[in-house]
């Protein structure tokens, strides 16, 4: 979890990027590190096969500057999303501060989307981390492509939400990302809770900003 | 959504002063050029000696990488691990250790030393290290480490300017 080093007055948070294989996460990292100023960035590392393949993970370190006295660094990482190498993606989850699910909106990769979901939970809980208590957010990525399925569908099958359990905190909470969205609502009788998502297209950058910012203010809130 | 409390740990000044102490002792013993500490998440604690002339930020994640997939190789072969680890360059090279599990040790060492002598030097820094280590976790365990008020705001402002309100 997230390092606060009063040694070298540093904190350091760690935020994964999980999802199925060509979903769009180094790509989602690319367009990040050649957005963001050098003043503010790390190099970015890729541990990848021959055919650019993510074999290991991506490796991005954004920096917020010196804030109240503490250099404050976002550790951004990637996973491959090839299912043989889920050794890999277990070992990149240790200490994550915070995930980001990118699916891949087109229908026929729904299995796709749907077993890389069930494996970072899977991951996850290996690790003895509870994903439903973690920032969390979820992009549907590739939403220009003509076979992209519905916001709907990709809510239903991929953010389907927990139960809300305290009661203090069974109120309707609109989803400050989706006009008439919400992150809490009460379905039959059941308080159900969301995680945030965004539409995106990574190779233009759409989204890919409004998903990290939205992910990086959860870690924050953690730290609070 | 309300994002729950992350079970953050903290590296205090009086923990930095004891471990450089054991590990300035150890880098003279065992004529080694840098010892660095880094967490099994990648990330950078305490750096001694002389000061590393690549980017320490990149060399800790690819450190806990590398440490991690050999502890997966280690669990592969019916080994619960492999405590250390070895890479040998031309001029430079490097020893890792692990410390309770959660740290790693490494020293980097050029043709002024060998690898016996650091070995040697490093069984008793390691031990020490890792008492030192134990206690801390055991300290910490099961509180809330807490940034000072208004941080969240402040970073909340930063990462608008950064990312685009």
């Amino acid at each position: 979890m997230s390092l606060i080093n009063y040694a070298s007055r540093e904190i350091n948070c760690k935020i994964v990027y999980y999802g199925p294989g060509l979903g769009g996460k180094t790509t989602n990292l690319e367009y990040v590190y050649e957005k963001v100023a050098p003043s503010s960035k790390g190099k970015l590392i890729s541990l990848a096969t021959e055919t650019e393949r993510t074999l290991f993970f991506d490796f991005l370190p954004v920096d917020l500057g010196t804030i109240r006295g503490f250099r404050t660094r976002f550790h951004l990482y990637t996973v491959p999303g090839q299912v043989y190498y889920n050794a890999s993606r277990k070992l990149i989850l240790k200490g994550v501060d915070g995930v980001v699910f990118v699916a891949d909106s087109q229908i026929d990769r729904m299995e796709a989307n749907l077993e890389a979901m069930q494996n970072l939970y899977d991951n996850m809980a290996q690790h003895g981390y509870d994903l439903t208590h973690l920032p969390f957010v979820i992009q549907y990525n590739k939403r220009d492509l003509p076979n992209a399925a519905a916001i709907g569908d990709l809510d239903a099958a991929l953010n389907p939400g927990w139960p809300v359990e305290d009661p203090e905190r069974q109120k309707v909470t609109p989803d400050p990302y989706r006009p008439g969205a919400y992150l809490v609502s009460e379905q039959n009788g059941v308080w159900v809770e969301r995680v945030p998502t965004f539409e995106g297209v990574a190779v233009r950058g759409d989204g890919v900003f409004d998903t990290l910012k939205a992910v990086s203010k959860l870690v924050l809130k953690t730290l609070g | 959504m309300t994002a729950p409390r992350a079970a953050s740990w903290a590296f205090h000044e009086e923990d930095s002063q004891r471990i450089r102490g054991v590990l300035v002792d150890f880098l003279r013993d065992a004529s080694g050029r840098t010892a660095l500490l880094v967490d099994r998440a990648g990330q950078m604690l305490i750096t001694v000696g002389e000061t590393p002339t690549f980017d320490p930020t990149a060399f800790a994640s690819l450190t806990a990488a590398d440490f991690s997939a050999n502890d997966q190789l280690a669990r592969l072969l019916g080994e619960p691990e492999f405590g250390a680890l070895f890479h040998q360059g031309e001029k430079e090279s490097l020893y890792l250790a692990d410390i309770a599990r959660r740290v790693i040790l490494v020293v980097l060492f050029d043709n002024r030393t060998t690898l016996g002598l650091v070995k040697l030097r490093m069984r008793s820094a390691v031990s020490e290290l890792t008492t030192i280590f134990t206690a801390m976790f055991a300290r910490d365990a099961g509180t809330t480490t807490q940034v000072d008020a208004g941080f969240v705001d402040a970073a909340e402002d930063e990462l608008d300017k950064l990312f685009g309100a």
